[in-house]
């Protein structure tokens, strides 16, 4: 065993902390959030792809440095602890990772080193309306029409949807809305005929949006993958995405104990700091001990998130997001908690973690969701 | 011991029932029942219709124009109101300074100032807190200095809850700067039109800056009449108010009715084949929460039939505090839960008044998480639970 970070890994955590502290103060995301229209800064997305960030995980022939999936996590604790605007996770590793997974060199070609260099922006639309968080609940539609697919579908809360200059877009070839197989996934242009994007704010201050495909055609080209075999590749992407919400969550806990911490030493009340009461020194510690074992499960999701043994993946991805999920609720509720009045308004940053919290733990499924698949699973094994 | 309704309690219930039914505006139940924000006009409105009918002094005994009902028979009329989709009653005027000024003010005060609270013609608010004094609430430094037939206030309150709109404010000021923290504060009633009081609304998470604001006093000169009871005295007429902030708070009746919000939504969503509802895994932390809202109010009835034999607020009601709010979080956490990630787009416009959400579009869950998100003040404010736990642990426990 080592938990040690790589020289590189170890730079690269460095780099990140000094962004963070340097160029993305609270009030510098206070700006963009207020100040720019689609929610974040292009300035800061072309300073992210100047630094080499975009490319961490995209493979190297492609113009990337071939990370993996403790590089994801070194990026996303830092954009945790920011509570960082811009759409890496979209752009980067959900859909960066699925053309990587499952694109054909053609794709690989137009997209990768586009994203790279920061001069193209994708976002997976998968989520449909009411359905929970089961991958293959997907009621769109891609009929064969000659060499052609016409898509109809709607999704939902499509992040940074709104942005995107381009979907990946998972519809059903065959099947019913509950199969697992007969779902593909499509390559879409955001400005195709037949394709109306909703924008909206999210609750944490990101963006998403709802997006409508009506009877948008594409060429056969676009289809990324094996024709109704998607599902695979649809759960791997989501599984990175996973491990890099278990990062990013540890990231904005980590900021909500620093700063929770120096409240309890300098907020005085009946004549002495608040840390000084016992009850909220325990609750510190507690807060403390969720965080460092979210930690530990964001390496292992980290470490496994690429294992090629699927069910074993599928089981510590969920093991982790189970875990990060319940302490981002007790480390994001108690820190507001202990702010006291403070904790519930909008200019300290601690509600902005708290709600980031909230949202990345309803992200690809709650605690509660991927509790019940960990334990269906040990049935599955029996 | 009985643990059913007597006849005459039955009655009084259909009673209720059937004049809110017939009386309260869909217009604002309808904002009630989707989480919407309420503005000065839906909870004046209401306050209103209910003083029409004789009802608005529901909590107040009948010398002074209220009902003079029994502990039971105000829990069942909480309860039929909340269940239909009522506003709160706003409990600065009707729920907690006019039991002071029933108890301690002047029989001047009480005429001039009653009669207007029941009537709704003035909206007040509550000047406890400041920004260097939450908890420790006696530590409190804005300052009222006699001169003459006035007293001159200088200082600030904060987490002033909707005083945008008050006519007046009940203020703890301290008007004996040199005595040991409790004793030497005061409780003035002030003009909120008077010269010198600037209001300043604070942004909270949710979005909102309509809740609660700061308050600065400069120099406010607020007549010698206003004060209540003896100068100096005020720490215990702040402590008598803050015991009836304390079993309002409980809302077992509010939470019944999210409750019911929370079975429906779970009912619409969609976990594979089946609805969220008949996940048993969902389903039973419903049904605990269902369990625990049960105990709380049971517990809740006892509490007030014991202080209607005591005759007076008793430490219990902390408990009742602690519990509700609790309770009131952990339905707003699991409604926000059902709804899942569709409950993540912030659009502030579906919460506008004559919005009606498509239930297909992300307008259906507009109000979850804010609700979730606001619902964390419940167990910070009228002093936070860590303080209810410390009062139960030192009056009842002797620890
Ligand atoms: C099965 C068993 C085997 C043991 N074996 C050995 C042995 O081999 N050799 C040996 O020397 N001892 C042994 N011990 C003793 C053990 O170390 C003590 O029981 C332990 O230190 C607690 O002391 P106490 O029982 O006096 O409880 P107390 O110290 O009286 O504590 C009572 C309670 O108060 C709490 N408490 C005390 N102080 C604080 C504080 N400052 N803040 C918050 N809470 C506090 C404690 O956590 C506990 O809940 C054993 C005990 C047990 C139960
Ligand atoms: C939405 C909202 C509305 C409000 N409305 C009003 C209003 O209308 N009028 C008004 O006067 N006030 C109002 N308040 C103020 C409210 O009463 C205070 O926020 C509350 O008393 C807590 O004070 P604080 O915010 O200063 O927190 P602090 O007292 O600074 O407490 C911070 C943390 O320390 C804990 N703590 C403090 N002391 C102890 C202790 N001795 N032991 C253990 N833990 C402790 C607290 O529980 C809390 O977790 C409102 C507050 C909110 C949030």
């Amino acid at each position: 065993m080592d938990f040690q970070f790589t020289e590189e890994q170890t730079q690269l955590k460095d780099l990140l902390d000094r962004f963070v502290a340097k160029e993305y103060s609270f009030d510098a995301r206070r700006k963009i959030l207020e100040g720019e229209p689609q929610g974040f800064s292009r300035a800061v997305w072309r300073k992210f792809a100047e630094l080499g960030l975009l490319g961490i995980t995209l493979p190297e022939e492609h113009g990337g440095f071939g990370g993996g999936g403790l590089d994801a996590l070194i990026v996303m604790e830092a954009i945790g602890r920011g509570l960082v605007l811009e759409p890496y996770l979209s752009t980067v590793l959900l859909c960066g990772g699925l053309l990587r997974d499952a694109g054909n060199d053609a794709q690989k070609g137009e997209f990768l080193p586009a994203i790279i260099a920061g001069e193209r922006l994708l976002a997976f639309a998968h989520y449909e309306p009411r359905f929970r968080y089961d991958l293959h609940h997907i009621a769109t539609t891609a009929k064969r029409q000659a060499a052609d697919y016409v898509l109809s579908g709607r999704k939902t809360v499509v992040l940074h949807g709104g942005s995107a200059d381009v979907f990946i877009v998972s519809a059903r070839t065959s099947g019913e809305v509950l199969d697992r197989e007969g779902l593909s996934l499509f390559l879409v242009s955001a400005s195709a005929p037949g394709v109306q994007v909703r924008d909206y704010r999210t609750q944490d201050g990101q963006r998403a949006a709802d997006v409508v495909f009506e009877n948008v055609t594409v060429g056969e080209a676009a289809r990324l993958g094996a024709e109704g075999q998607a599902l695979a590749a649809i759960e791997r992407a989501v599984d990175v995405a996973i491990a890099a919400l278990c990062a990013e969550a540890v990231g904005a806990m980590g900021a909500l104990n620093a700063d929770t911490a120096e409240y309890l030493k300098t907020r005085k009340q009946f004549g002495v700091p608040i840390g000084k009461f016992q009850v909220l020194q325990h609750r510190m510690v507690d807060m403390f001990i969720h965080t460092e074992q979210a930690r530990s499960m964001a390496y292992l999701a980290a470490v496994k998130v690429h294992s090629e043994d699927t069910s074993e993946r599928r089981r510590a991805l969920s093991a982790a997001k189970t875990l990060v999920g319940q302490a981002a609720r007790f480390v994001g509720q108690q820190a507001v908690q202990l702010h006291g009045g403070m904790g519930v308004t909008d200019e300290l940053a601690v509600s902005h973690h708290f709600k980031r919290l909230t949202m990345i733990n309803l992200a690809f499924g709650d605690a509660e969701h991927h509790l019940a698949r960990f334990s269906d699973q040990l049935l599955a094994k029996e | 011991m009985d643990l059913n309704f007597t006849a005459e309690e039955q009655a009084f219930r259909e009673e209720v029932r059937q004049f809110v039914r017939a009386n309260l505006p869909a217009r604002i139940s309808e904002k009630v029942l989707h989480g919407k924000p309420l503005g000065k006009e839906d909870l004046e409105g209401w306050q209103r219709i209910l003083h029409k009918k004789g009802w608005a002094g529901f909590t107040w005994p009948r010398e002074f124009g209220g009902t003079g009902w029994s502990a039971v028979q105000r829990h069942i009329f909480e309860e039929e109101c909340s269940a239909a989709g009522a506003p709160p009653i706003v409990a600065f005027g009707l729920l907690m300074v006019a039991p002071v000024i029933m108890a301690f003010g002047s029989p001047a005060q009480q005429e001039r100032f009653l009669p207007r609270i029941l009537a709704s013609e003035d909206w007040w608010c509550q000047g406890y807190s400041e920004p260097g004094s939450g908890s420790d609430l006696a530590s409190l430094q804005t300052r009222a200095e006699r001169q003459g037939d006035h007293y001159v206030v200088n200082g600030v309150k904060t987490w002033n809850t909707l005083g945008q709109y008050a006519d007046w404010i009940f203020c703890l000021v301290r008007t004996k700067p040199d005595a040991r923290p409790q004793a030497g504060i005061s409780f003035l009633l002030i003009d909120m039109k008077s010269p010198g009081i600037t209001v300043r609304p604070i942004r909270m998470l949710d979005g909102r800056d309509d809740e609660v604001n700061e308050v600065w006093l400069e120099n406010v000169q607020v007549p010698v009449e206003n004060l209540i009871g003896e100068e100096n005295k005020g720490w215990t007429y702040a402590k008598y108010l803050l015991s009836h902030e304390r079993t309002n708070i409980a809302e077992v009746g509010r939470s019944k009715r999210q409750l019911l919000r929370l079975k429906q939504i779970a009912a619409e969503q969609r976990a594979g084949a089946q609805p969220l509802l008949a996940d048993p895994r969902f389903r039973d932390k419903i049904a605990q929460i269902e369990i625990d809202l049960m105990a709380l109010e049971i517990t809740c009835l006892r509490v007030l039939a014991a202080e209607a034999q005591k005759k007076g607020a008793a430490p219990e009601a902390s408990l009742l505090k602690i519990r509700g709010t609790e309770i009131r979080q952990a339905i707003s956490e699991l409604t926000l839960l059902a709804a899942g990630h569709h409950a993540s787009p912030y659009l502030p416009e579906a919460l506008e008044d004559g919005y009606s959400p498509d239930p297909l579009l992300p307008e259906a869950h507009a109000s979850l998480a804010g609700t979730y998100f606001n619902d964390r003040k419940v167990s910070i404010y009228g002093g936070s639970n860590e303080i209810q736990r410390n009062i139960i642990a030192q009056m009842i426990l002797g620890l």
